[in-house]
């Protein structure tokens, strides 16, 4: 366990140091994927494996979609030319180090509660209940709302994709192809 | 932890995989054994300035992903692997496939290729969603997301005949997972064979392999979800789970040629105004009955 928890850690943070050593946006990305999913491994560990199992599948699909999001708004084609992953190292640097100081600082002198209780026999089971319990109705309307908007944007976007209607419209039979 | 799973199935699984692997490569392509022996012998093919760190990872991961989702799937009554979050960890896998082909396309630095891999970027964002709640159906009728608890579940009825639209959902995503037959334009002969355009040799080989793989692994994933997993009369249960995947792997390479190509906006557009709603619709039957 011990052993396993430290090499997913050095990976996780490794990952992250990839991200901004590399030269190529493609190679960040699945750099940044790799720590992400290293975390996911590690709720594994805990035995939380509802959100482990959880986690791979978000990040992947996640980090696949901004792969392309990126990729699509970058100034060289289709990014495929080397470049830099840093912009203002400086103004990074002091922010990145402030918020760690702090962070660190304060998980370090912080006085951490005696645990209480013990963990529940089905992790799964314990966190539905803790998210949906009481908030089930704004959880479900939500929910809906959520995937009504996907489902319109979608729908809107490929009123007229890059191939002409995506249905055949028989009205404007002759236009484009 | 899981529970412990007997040693059995440490052989079983590669040997069941790699039979239906072989099987499935053989049925599509007619002779397999001499295929791979002219890839084996084959030169790579390079390209100018490829990314080959990210060719490998992404060729490599076509059959790891295929490999780590079929772990979760009942050899007969056990799996290898008897996770409690069985569907889930199958569909974290099953995604990891867009990481791949995406990896293959970009690091080959090649047009065909690059159009390939998002090609299957938005056919996964098309096909995913009716996909999971497929599976959420079939893990609400069983009111578990393990796998082996899914199959007790249809001791009575079988899932797909209570449950059709959410199989015929997962059988259309099964093929979109897999690119394969009428979804197989990631590949497409339009953009000279797509994501594979560029590979050759040990990489073809690999990633044919990894393709008939994954193939198999969403053949299989139906039995346990769908069609009662080893349950049957006379046999024993590994028995009829082989007869199963066969059945659907067999409907799958038959489906290949036909039906036509579909254009993934086409499919995004079929797939989220009729797919989604349809699924959904079934996840309210399901919950209902199950209530």
């Amino acid at each position: 366990m011990a052993v396993a928890f430290w090499i997913l850690a050095v990976v996780a943070v490794a990952g992250g140091v990839a991200v901004f050593v590399v030269d190529s946006m493609a190679r960040a990305t699945f750099a940044l994927l790799a720590s992400l999913l290293a975390v996911g491994v590690t709720f594994l560990l805990i035995d939380l494996r509802y959100l482990g199992a959880l986690i791979i599948l978000m990040m992947v699909m996640e980090m696949l979609v901004m792969a392309v999001f990126m990729i699509m708004y970058m100034m060289n084609p289709a990014g495929l030319m080397p470049m830099k992953m840093v912009h203002n190292k400086t103004g990074a640097a002091v922010i990145a180090g402030t918020v760690f100081v702090l962070l660190a600082s304060g998980a370090v002198l912080t006085r951490w509660p005696e645990r209480r209780g013990t963990p529940p026999a089905d992790p799964t089971h314990a966190l539905g209940l803790a998210i949906m319990g009481p908030k089930m109705l704004v959880m479900m309307v939500i929910g809906v709302a959520i995937l009504a908007t996907m489902i319109a944007s979608v729908v809107m976007a490929t009123h007229r994709g890059r191939y002409g209607s995506a249905m055949p419209d028989r009205r404007r039979d002759g236009e484009g192809s | 932890m899981p529970e412990l799973t007997p040693v059995w199935t440490l052989v079983a699984y590669p040997v069941a995989l790699g039979a239906f692997t072989f099987a499935a490569a053989a049925f599509d392509t007619g002779r397999p054994l001499s295929r791979v022996a002219r890839l084996l012998v084959q030169q790579r093919r390079r390209t100018l300035l490829p990314d080959t760190l990210l060719v490998r990872v992404g060729v490599a991961g076509l059959l790891a992903a295929a490999v780590l989702a079929g772990i979760v799937l009942p050899l007969g009554d056990v799996p290898l692997l008897g996770l409690d979050v069985g569907i889930v960890w199958f569909n974290a896998m099953e995604v990891c496939v867009w990481g791949a082909l995406w990896l293959t396309g970009w690091g080959v630095n090649s047009v065909p290729p690059l159009v390939g891999g998002y090609r299957f970027i938005a056919q996964g964002l098309a096909y995913e969603l009716p996909h999971m709640f497929a599976l959420i159906t079939a893990g609400l009728g069983a009111g578990s997301l393990r796998m082996t608890d899914v199959v007790q579940a249809q001791q009575g009825l079988w899932f797909a005949v209570w449950m059709p639209a959410a199989f015929g959902v997962y059988l259309v995503s099964a093929l979109a997972m897999a690119f394969w037959g009428p979804m197989s334009q990631p590949l497409g002969a339009d953009i000279a064979g797509g994501v594979t355009s560029e590979l050759a040799g040990a990489d073809r080989l690999l990633f044919g392999i990894g393709r008939y793989a994954l193939l198999s692994v969403v053949a299989a994933a139906a039995v346990p979800l769908f069609l009662g997993g080893g349950a049957g009369p006379w046999l024993p249960a590994w028995v009829w789970t082989v007869l199963k995947t066969a059945a659907v792997l067999a409907v799958l390479v038959w489906a290949r040629h036909r039906f036509p190509a579909v254009r993934m906006d086409r499919f995004m557009q079929a797939s989220w105004l009729v797919l989604i709603p349809v699924t959904l619709v079934q996840l309210l039957i399901v919950g209902i009955v199950v209530v």
